[in-house]
């Protein structure tokens, strides 16, 4: 599935994430820039690419800028993300919680 | 081979620095042949130069092994203005061996490195840009890392042989008397650099104030200087230390500092005449707030405090809770101020305050001393010298040195963003967990097994839950997740010694 719209969600605070989503017509571009990409940019990657699963989008453009978030955060900003784009923020999708 | 501290050293590089592999925390009691400084005779009656070029064309040759102190730490104007010459007048292959370096100069080491200056430096650490060249191979020879302590000792033992000295300071008359407490630039105690005045062979002072003939308290004095060269700045006042210190808010911070009190007034050593070290870190300030109510409720003074001094251990000093500050720098503008005022506040030099190869250092008379890390693994050892990608970004200062103490805390967050803080194995080992008493975290403390009195002392205490290290590690990886291990190739590009002189780990070169 595509999304509907670009998306942001989180800040640059420390140990918070920002993750934009933007339209793409081909598969999942996903770009990290973490400080602890090293040690953590698989588990970040892998809990992004979950969150995208889990609402059926693949063909999407993923930036993720991470500050150190803990996996919980990541999640959270990225389902926030995903139901930005997808247009359905006012309907929260418990079942993907 | 394997160290004591289970660290895998390659027998070429101990057999290239003809190193022994670090094998225990005690010095024994050595006879030590000690080297003495070239001496060139002058009777003029000025050693004033007017220019850095000058003086640099004078004393600098090929080869040689130049030296600066940090005491102006990020305001430091006269490390610039040396290398900037040392540079343009073509000199190579120069070992840089400075108290330690502060990002102000790494700019211009960087320069120095790739030009081929300078291509051998020992310091107590390097961060920023620097740290992270030298962690990419930048530099050929590996650089050398030593706590304070083992750098007066390599001096004192000719391992670091100083052929020319230049080391800024706030006042100096036409002979070199000079001290740190006076001037726009003043910093205090002049510790670390009384080493180089005493054992190079060429000394020159910088200094912004030159004052009427004789200069007192003269610490660096006028017998061991050759060249006096006034500048227009040594150093910006408002960088070389931190302004007002603030209390902390921050929970976190002051959680750890109630704990760390805690385990210091129900220890053995908190009676009176007692002795202690703290950083400069918020929470080490908030410790000794803690501690001074602690020491006021139970009638209690220490005898003294020791190592980098801040404005709260100062206001001890004022308080009469404390008799005497020995000072070897100073954090602060109070603590520097102070140093002037107060009779009480002695300077001393880096080998009084740590060298294990002397006739007894300060460290071995430390009761307490609480020390910060990067990293704590799961035997206690501490890294305080590369950041969580392996890059160097640090450095050891007195960490080794004061852990030597009776009673030694390493105060840390369990986890600092994502990253773990107890971890099973430190990238890094810099001091040894044979060194390490107590462990304390928000959560609560570890105690190192070997200390099952301390564990005796601490086990009633309400308030404070005592842990396992290996539960500590774990509480934190749950929060965090497993790390991949990090990725380094098989070159070698900086050593850590151990404060005795051997060798306790090795830094490799970060592959990204």
């Amino acid at each position: 599935m595509q999304i509907k719209q670009s998306a942001l969600a989180g800040t640059l605070e420390s140990s918070d994430v920002q993750i934009m989503l933007s339209p793409a017509k081909q598969g999942i571009q996903f770009d990290l820039v973490s400080d602890v990409a090293k040690q953590f940019g698989d588990q970040i990657k892998a809990t992004v690419l979950a969150v995208l699963a889990a609402y059926d989008i693949d063909q999407v453009t993923v930036k993720v800028v991470d500050k150190g978030a803990l996996d919980p955060v990541i999640k959270a900003r990225a389902i926030t993300a995903c139901q930005r784009a997808l247009a359905i923020a006012d309907q929260p999708q418990w079942e993907v919680l | 081979m394997e160290n004591k501290s289970k660290r895998v050293i390659p027998d070429k590089i101990l057999q290239a620095g003809h190193y022994q592999p670090f094998e225990s925390t005690d010095f024994g009691q050595p006879t030590i042949q000690r080297v003495a400084p070239k001496v060139t005779a002058q009777t003029g009656p000025s050693k004033v130069l007017d220019s850095v070029k000058k003086v640099v064309a004078e004393t600098v040759q090929d080869g040689m092994t130049i030296s600066f102190h940090h005491h102006f730490r990020e305001g430091d104007f006269v490390f610039n203005q040396v290398m900037r010459e040392v540079i343009d007048q073509g000199y190579q292959d120069l070992t840089l061996a400075p108290s330690s370096l502060t990002n102000v100069m790494n700019d211009i080491v960087v320069e120095a490195i790739e030009k081929g200056v300078v291509t051998n430096i020992t310091s107590s650490g390097m961060r920023g840009s620097l740290g992270n060249a030298i962690s990419h191979g930048a530099l050929k020879n590996p650089v050398i890392f030593r706590s304070h302590g083992n750098r007066a000792r390599a001096i004192e033992a000719g391992d670091i042989k100083i052929d020319v000295a230049f080391l800024g300071v706030p006042n100096a008359d036409e002979m070199g008397n000079a001290n740190g407490q006076n001037g726009t630039a003043a910093f205090g105690s002049l510790g670390y650099a009384l080493m180089d005045a005493q054992y190079a062979d060429c000394l020159v002072l910088l200094t912004d104030e030159l004052m009427p003939y004789p200069n007192t308290p003269a610490s660096i004095k006028q017998t061991q200087v050759d060249y006096v060269v006034q500048v227009d700045k040594v150093g910006d006042p408002d960088k070389i230390g931190s302004g007002a210190t603030r209390f902390t808010k921050n929970p976190k911070e002051l959680q750890i500092a109630r704990m760390v009190n805690e385990v210091i007034i129900h220890s053995p050593y908190f009676k009176d005449g007692f002795s202690f070290q703290t950083g400069s870190g918020g929470a080490a300030l908030a410790v000794t707030r803690f501690l001074r109510q602690s020491m006021i409720e139970k009638q209690i003074r220490a005898s003294f405090a020791l190592g980098g001094i801040t404005k709260p251990t100062t206001d001890l000093l004022k308080e009469g809770l404390v008799q005497k500050v020995m000072d070897v720098q100073d954090f602060d503008k109070g603590a520097a101020f102070s140093m002037k005022e107060s009779p009480n506040q002695q300077e001393i030099d880096a080998s009084w305050y740590a060298d294990p190869a002397n006739k007894g250092a300060m460290v071995d008379k430390l009761d307490v001393a609480i020390l910060s890390a990067l990293e704590i693994d799961t035997d206690f050892n501490v890294n305080v010298m590369t950041g969580s990608d392996g890059v160097i970004r640090g450095a050891i200062g007195g960490h080794q040195d004061a852990a030597t103490a009776n009673l030694t805390i390493i105060s840390a967050p369990l986890v600092r963003g994502r990253i773990a803080t107890v971890v099973p194995k430190v990238t890094t080992a810099i001091t040894p967990g044979a060194s390490i008493d107590v462990l304390v975290t928000e959560l609560g403390i570890a105690i190192n097994p070997g200390r099952t009195d301390l564990q005796a002392a601490l086990e009633k205490v309400p308030g404070l839950p005592i842990f396992t290290i290996e539960e500590l590690q774990q509480r934190a990886e749950k929060i965090v997740g497993q790390a991949k291990p990090l990725e380094f190739t098989d070159r070698v590009v900086a050593l850590a010694e151990y404060r005795d002189g051997s060798l306790i780990d090795v830094i490799k070169e970060v592959k990204d």
